[in-house]
């Protein structure tokens, strides 16, 4: 216990209220904590709350129910979500064993892996995009030359490109997943594994009984996490498809832009709003689990 | 060789093996768009669209057009840039005097409330970004701050304080509480304590949460592209977003000018590596 906590008066009212019993180090400690919650009020909870009154109207809702887009949206968001994030996970589960591995050539590759994420999305993005043109791209060239034939319109057809926005989104946000379940397999002590070698365990056992067990928890909080950002992930699919083609590629970060377009801002908050008894949960649950 | 120097020795071979069976596609598959936005910002026009894997003649020509502003989308390049610069910049500070003062009174002077604030704080942490863009980009009306640079500098303190002052508070915890009672003995005041103390030893965790803010700020677009119009107002990152306007868009400036873009977060996360990784994993998942 810190000597300047325990030199605090005792809680009373009167202690509570007034700023002259106050001891120096509470006055600092309020001084310094006041512009966090100047900044939390100004720009975090008035937004919400403007937000909220912004979708008071239950008209909108009717209009989103009635939106075939705004169907089609949340239909791709739970793929987005349910393919999307259980496949990078997996992935980086699956890399951060490989990047444990005591190699000068994996400490190089580690470093050059990383940049995807440190890399400002829109420039790579149109880069995948140039990539993906029809007539222009590369991918369609090598096709082209490989084959002698025309390569598909990857953008215009919306299952591909939903897919390949998911592709993008993996390729940018797998180095950092990958890097925090690194740090997780580190942490795991090597007595374990020289316990296993000891007892004969395979590869495959050795995932099983010590690597898996000691990492499930951390693993699991990724993928919460994960969810709620990759909810707001906006550039995969605004920068590679633009919603399109005919707005069958919008997901709900994206969905908001397309009404406030429309000069629909009623209707833009709503959609958001639609997401709430999702994130709600998982925002609480994250609250709980990191508070502890 | 022995037969078991034999075995060893092939078994060191096959487990390479296998892990360049892993490592060369992850190359790739990493290096791909990158390496692809290279070979257009160096090829002239007509040889990069030839689809050819390889610049025939490297040309530092694109780089001549965007630095010396000769192209449409390029007349406020230097102004654009100067304005990533300035947004990132100020939102690194701004973001480390919140986060620091912040982490110091809830962590070390255990001020009341502390953990209530903590809590908003997470919350705001784990809020999907793009949710909050709309009514920000109202809120940012409302307030008269639209189209200026503070509309920018401030959403992205609001976006990157909660995370700075959770890897903070994580560190600070790890002080020993020694450290403050030696000083307080020594007759010190509680700001001198922040000062000389506190802050000389928290400056890793700095770096990585001033580093982290500036890079979130730099390569931010959503809120860029909402938050900004003006052509001498916005960001790098807006502008090239904008190259898409047209039809026949000058991809291999968009390149150029997208290769200029990235270097400058590139470069930084390189030199402060060394603090990123370990505030980074600290901060983003408690295990």
């Amino acid at each position: 216990m810190s000597v300047l906590a325990s030199a605090a008066p005792p809680d009373t009212a009167e202690g509570r209220f007034s700023l002259s019993r106050m001891t120096p180090a509470e006055k600092l400690g309020l001084m310094m904590i006041v512009p966090y919650v100047i900044l939390f009020l100004v720009f975090v909870l008035y937004p919400v709350c403007y937000g909220l009154w912004l979708a008071r109207n239950p008209a909108s809702y009717a209009k989103l129910a009635a939106d075939p887009i705004f169907l089609r949206t949340v239909i791709n968001t739970v793929i987005f979500l349910g393919v999307g994030i259980t496949l990078k996970m997996i992935i980086a589960l699956f890399l951060s064993d490989f990047f444990v591995q005591d190699r000068w050539w994996i400490k190089i590759l580690a470093l050059i892996f990383i940049l995807p994420w440190a890399v400002p999305s829109i420039t790579t993005i149109l880069s995948i995009r140039f990539m993906l043109n029809p007539e222009w791209g590369i991918i369609n060239h090598t096709i082209f030359t490989l084959t002698g034939d025309d390569g598909p319109n990857w953008l215009n057809n919306p299952t591909l490109a939903l897919a390949l926005a998911m592709v993008v989104h993996i390729w940018k946000s797998l180095p950092f997943w990958t890097l925090i379940l690194v740090a997780g397999r580190l942490a795991i002590p090597n007595d374990l594994y020289e316990a296993a070698d000891v007892d004969g365990a395979t590869t495959v056992q050795k995932f099983r009984f010590v690597t898996w067990p000691s990492l499930q928890t951390l693993w699991l909080t990724c993928l919460i996490l994960s969810t709620l950002w990759s909810l707001g992930d906006f550039n995969s699919v605004y920068l590679l498809t633009g919603g399109g083609p005919a707005d069958l590629t919008h997901v709900l970060a994206t969905l908001g832009l397309r009404y406030l377009r429309l000069d629909q801002v009623e209707m833009s908050v709503a959609a958001v709003v639609c997401a709430m008894p999702l994130v709600i949960p998982l925002i609480y649950f994250m609250m709980k689990r990191l508070a502890k | 060789m022995s037969a078991v120097a034999r075995e060893a020795f092939w078994h060191k071979i096959t487990t390479e093996a296998k892990l360049l069976l892993i490592g060369i596609p992850v190359l790739l598959w990493t290096m791909a768009p990158i390496y692809h936005m290279m070979l257009f910002a160096f090829s002239a026009k007509d040889s990069a669209m030839s689809g050819a894997l390889w610049p025939k003649e490297p040309t530092l020509n694109n780089f001549a057009i965007v630095f010396g502003q000769k192209h449409f989308y390029l007349h406020h390049f230097w102004l654009q840039f100067w304005n990533s610069f300035v947004i990132a910049a100020a939102t690194g500070i701004i973001t480390l005097f919140i986060a620091t003062f912040a982490a110091f009174a809830i962590s070390r002077l255990k001020v009341r409330g502390g953990a209530m604030v903590m809590n908003l704080a997470l919350f705001t942490y784990f809020i999907p970004a793009a949710f909050l863009a709309v009514p920000m980009y109202r809120t940012m009306g409302n307030y008269g701050l639209l189209n200026t640079h503070w509309a920018m500098i401030l959403a992205m303190v609001t976006l990157s304080s909660p995370y700075a002052i959770w890897v903070l508070k994580q560190a600070s915890d790890k002080l020993p509480f020694e450290l403050d009672e030696a000083a307080t003995m020594d007759g010190a005041s509680p700001w001198q304590l922040f000062r000389l103390v506190y802050l000389p030893l928290m400056v890793p965790s700095l770096v990585a949460v001033g580093t982290y803010a500036l890079l979130l700020a730099w390569n931010e677009y959503l809120y860029a592209f909402l938050l900004l119009s003006r052509d001498t107002d916005i960001t790098l990152g807006v502008a090239l977003g904008n190259f898409l306007a047209a039809d026949d868009s000058p991809w291999e400036l968009l390149m150029a000018t997208g290769l200029v873009y990235s270097l400058p977060p590139v470069v930084i996360y390189y030199v402060f590596k060394r603090y990123m990784v370990s505030g980074l994993t600290a901060g983003a998942v408690k295990s």
